[in-house]
């Protein structure tokens, strides 16, 4: 195993000589995207025509199919197949596990006459076309018993457990801290239920081979995906052979699989034909997953310096009944601040609706938006600044574990922030500043997320073309995976792009987790840097061991690659000649990275300030966001245009999670109060002003070797908050209820008096 | 019922079900799947064609309404290698992530561009009567019917400007 160590001596991507490393080229796959040809799951070819599924959904929320009848969807034009609990083909038991290695159980669909959430699936049409199948999909009656059900999250939260397998984090001794201390904040704020809002909704083609079955779907999670329906089949998962090259936006989403998955194999197998299946935008909405509303408690308790003496942050959140799921709203929190008294910990509350998930930067998302608007009241009432105020609680180690930071540029990404936005320009007094209707005021707030890396292989192949082809069961959501594994294998075989192809998103491929956690680019990257290191040294020993070679009889450890050739002093061979006398298909390496020994021994994370400008409407109560800017830190960048948009896409959620997102629960029926995206409130183009990141110069050793961390979920951790305390900062009104919606704004300005 | 209907400048005659949006037309029918379906309802835009160099959204369209029409997809801007100025500046300026809403952001640029050149106002526009000038304002005004959640709005407008640059 290696040691963080070993990872610190330089290597071809730290040294970049040919300076792949950080170019902001274009996206590898961006022809195929801006040409229309990029094919998604559901537009794959298929080696027949294919048959179209529809799903029927419930429509409550808890109870039991009390009678079915499909004898008018049966009897219906171009109709194949219609399927209910009653009628499907077995599938293993919800939770089966056959084969213990699988990282996921068996999902089976239309499994029972139980009904856990409305949306759920109940039944299944296959037709001839998709017209012919949502109109039978109509005729399919159903009726049920309903049974009581939990909906409301606010008046169920005396039902509050404890989330399991979990205990509070507790330093110190909070409560005597807390008294003890000079000044305090306590207060309450509500994030509340969001939806991905994916772009493109979950689908899947499939046919089968033989006893195999191919299916194309979109996943962030490719042996996820395999195993959750070789386990759903029971069969062994070398019978699944499950394909995601593109993905319309994950955004942890597409995390798991859904029914579509499931009732596309079963289909595709029980009539011979492929079929296409995909969620309708209502589905996606009530039958993925979402991120559980969350009810967060502050108190912090300082000195008159500012200096932090105690801090809690307890969270409630919901989750489904049977599939318990906690958004850690308080963990950050436990990193961020110095502070000796500390409590932080997480209540579960259990509702009958669809399950909740992981949303982009699940944790931190939400539960930026309560401290980071706590520290800067706390800063208001002590006539601090609210940098000031976080520069002097900066800790020097991990204040949750007393471990090192790997690196922490926090008060850094500050105080540029600051000056670049032109933070000196705001005016501390709320009101103060007025154009016209408009009360215009400045916020920040920092953002925290952790970094992570997982155990991943690649495949890399040399061809007598002198193309390097890497390969790996990896996705890319939109994130950027493609282009920057082709940086990472140029630079490391001293290769220009374009002798470098990307496949990515096949279950035969070495594996890698996929696509979550922000740990992409870190873990797949360093298995194709660690597959490039393989290759190097194949290549050398060919090139030593061959009499044909130039470099015949050379010690392989001194040799170096660059220009596509292997080189020692002034001898040199292409590689596309070494490649091509190793046989038609070349030379094949496989190579892995795993987490190092002692990775634990420091306090790894990413870290950014944010700083909004808004309007408040103080007519209508309307937020309009004037300017935002953010300053980042995230180890070294791979390719600096695409992440820089990885960062700003994740400010614009932040903006979203501010001021339009949320959906309520309807208390009649346990459906989402909005289905469709003119009633999920996602931000667009004319929402967003002026907007702009810029990513620190850093390297972390102690991530991997290549230094480099995450980026796809700092941007959103602390934007929503850095909004809120611009609204207050604008005038002079306190909202800790998200979204700030003019409803509330307007309510607000008027106890005022304004 | 029979309908004739002009794609990326070939004809084609087809026999639709009269339940079916242009939308699927393109993508099922005549299997052109650039143009995506984001929610079939006209709330994205990621099934955004130009019907007549107007930009409408196929799915709040049926296909038997076409008959007639000469319909551009993503499929049929570019010439040949050449792509087309807008498609090339979202490259350039990376103003799409995942790809899904691309094909409608860009079909709507193209839309956009063409409308501004022909004078026509928006929401955003302060001058009814005098020529349109192409604002960052007006692009996002004109933009905001094409959802991105990837939320590559900063480099969707940088893109339009370069678009428009290039036409001018
Ligand atoms: S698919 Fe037509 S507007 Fe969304
Ligand atoms: S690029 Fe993903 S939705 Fe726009």
């Amino acid at each position: 195993m290696s040691t963080v160590r070993d990872w610190a001596a330089p290597n071809p991507v730290t040294e970049n000589r040919s300076g792949l490393i950080g170019k902001p080229v274009d996206r590898y796959e961006g022809r195929l995207k801006v040409t229309g040809t990029a094919p998604y799951a559901y537009e794959v070819e298929t080696p027949a025509p294919p048959l179209f599924g529809h799903i029927v959904s419930s429509t409550l929320a808890r109870g039991r199919i009390a009678s079915v009848d499909i004898s008018a969807a049966e009897a219906a034009p171009g109709v194949v197949r219609v399927w209910t609990h009653l009628n499907v083909p077995a599938q293993a038991a919800r939770g089966t596990r056959l084969n213990p290695r699988s990282q996921r159980a068996s999902n089976p669909a239309l499994e029972s006459d139980r009904v856990e959430h409305y949306g759920q699936s109940v039944a299944f049409v296959l037709a001839d076309t998709p017209e012919n199948a949502r109109a039978a999909g109509g005729l399919v009656r159903i009726t049920y018993e309903a049974e009581p059900a939990d909906l409301d999250f606010l008046s169920s939260l005396d039902q509050a457990g404890p989330a399991p397998g979990e205990e509070d984090a507790r330093i110190g001794d909070f409560e005597a801290g807390y008294s003890a201390s000079e000044v305090t904040v306590d207060a309450t704020w509500f994030s509340p239920l969001q939806n991905h809002a994916q772009m493109e909704p979950c689908a899947t083609t499939a046919w089968w081979e033989g006893d195999k079955v191919v299916v194309h779907t979109s996943i962030q999670m490719v042996k996820g995906g395999q195993h959750a329906l070789a386990e759903t089949l029971g069969v062994p998962s070398d019978r699944v052979r499950l394909f995601t090259r593109y993905i319309g936006g994950g955004f942890g989403g597409k995390g798991q699989s859904y029914d579509d998955l499931t009732l596309a194999a079963l289909g595709a197998r029980e009539t011979g034909r492929p079929v296409r299946v995909a969620y309708t935008r209502q589905q996606m909405f009530q039958a993925t997953i979402h991120r559980p509303a969350v009810q967060m408690r502050v108190r912090l308790g300082a000195d008159q310096s500012g200096r932090l003496n105690a801090m809690a942050l307890e969270a409630v959140t919901h989750c489904a009944r049977n599939a318990p799921f906690v958004e850690h709203a308080a963990n950050f929190a436990r990193n961020l601040y110095a502070a000796p008294n500390r409590l932080t910990g997480h209540r579960l509350v259990r509702l009958d609706i669809p399950h909740a998930g992981a949303m982009r930067a699940p944790g931190e998302a939400p539960g930026m938006l309560s401290l980071e608007c706590a520290m800067d009241e706390l800063a208001e009432t002590l006539g601090l600044d609210p940098i000031e105020l976080r520069i002097r609680n900066e800790p020097e180690v991990d204040p949750d574990n007393a471990k090192p930071f790997s690196v922490r540029q926090l008060v850094r990404c500050m105080q540029e922030g600051a000056q670049q936005f032109g933070w000196e320009r705001r005016n501390p007094v709320p009101g103060a500043v007025r154009e016209g209707r408009w009360y215009v005021g400045m916020g920040m707030a920092t953002a925290i997320r952790g970094n992570f890396l997982l155990p991943a292989k690649a495949g890399l192949r040399l061809t007598g073309d002198g193309v390097a082809t890497l390969t790996q069961g990896m996705t890319d959501i939109g994130t950027g995976t493609y282009t920057i594994l082709a940086q990472i294998t140029g630079e490391t075989l001293g290769l220009t792009l374009d002798q470098v192809r990307v496949e990515l998103g096949d279950s035969d491929m070495p594996p890698a987790p996929g696509s979550g956690g922000q740990f992409g680019a870190a873990t797949a990257g360093s298995a194709a840097y660690e597959t490039g290191m393989v290759m190097r040294r194949r290549l050398a020993e060919l090139a030593a061991g061959d009499p044909r070679s130039p470099l015949y009889g050379e010690d392989p450890t001194l040799m170096d690659f660059a220009n596509g050739n292997i080189v020692l002093g002034n001898r040199s061979e292409s590689l596309a000649a070494l490649a091509a006398r190793a046989g038609p298909e070349g030379v094949y390496v496989e190579g892995g990275i795993s987490p190092a020994a002692d990775a634990r021994d420091w306090s790894q994370h990413t870290y950014g300030a944010q700083f909004a400008e808004v309007g408040v409407d103080s007519v209508t109560g309307e937020v309009r966001l004037r300017r935002m800017f953010g300053v980042f830190a995230a180890g070294r960048i791979l390719n600096a245009k695409l992440a820089k948009s990885q960062i700003t896409g994740g400010m614009i959620w932040g903006v979203g999670a501010a001021l339009t997102e949320s959906n309520p629960v309807d208390p009649r029926y346990g459906s989402f109060l909005h289905q469709d995206l003119g009633g999920y409130l996602a931000p667009v183009h004319a929402d967003i002003v002026n907007l702009d990141a810029v990513l620190l110069d850093e390297a972390d050793d102690k991530a991997n070797p290549m230094g480099i961390k995450g980026v796809g979920e700092l941007g959103i951790c602390g934007a929503g908050a850095a909004i809120a305390n611009a609204v207050y900062n604008a005038c002079g009104v306190r909202l800790r209820d998200y979204p700030l919606t003019p409803d509330k704004v307007l309510a607000a300005l008027e106890a005022k008096g304004l | 019922m029979l309908t004739t209907i002009r794609v990326n400048g070939v004809d084609h005659d087809v026999d639709v079900d009269p339940r079916t949006s242009l939308l699927d037309l393109l993508r099922e029918g005549l299997d052109l799947k650039g143009t995506k379906k984001g929610c079939d309802h006209g709330q994205c835009g990621a099934c955004t064609v130009l019907v007549n160099g107007v930009r409408i959204n196929a799915c709040l369209s049926l296909a038997v309404m076409h008959d007639g029409d000469a319909v551009l997809t993503v499929e049929g801007l570019a010439s040949g290698e050449l792509l087309h100025p807008v498609q090339q500046a979202f490259l350039t300026e990376d103003a799409f992530q995942c790809g899904y809403c691309t094909p409608g952001q860009i079909c709507s640029a193209v839309g956009l561009l063409a409308e501004v050149a022909a004078g026509q106002p928006s929401e955003a526009t302060a001058d009814l009567d005098g020529p349109v000038t192409l604002t960052d304002a007006e692009i996002r005004e004109r933009m905001s019917g094409n959802i991105c959640r990837c939320s590559a709005y900063p480099q969707i407008l940088a893109a339009v400007r370069r678009a428009a640059g290039a036409a001018a």
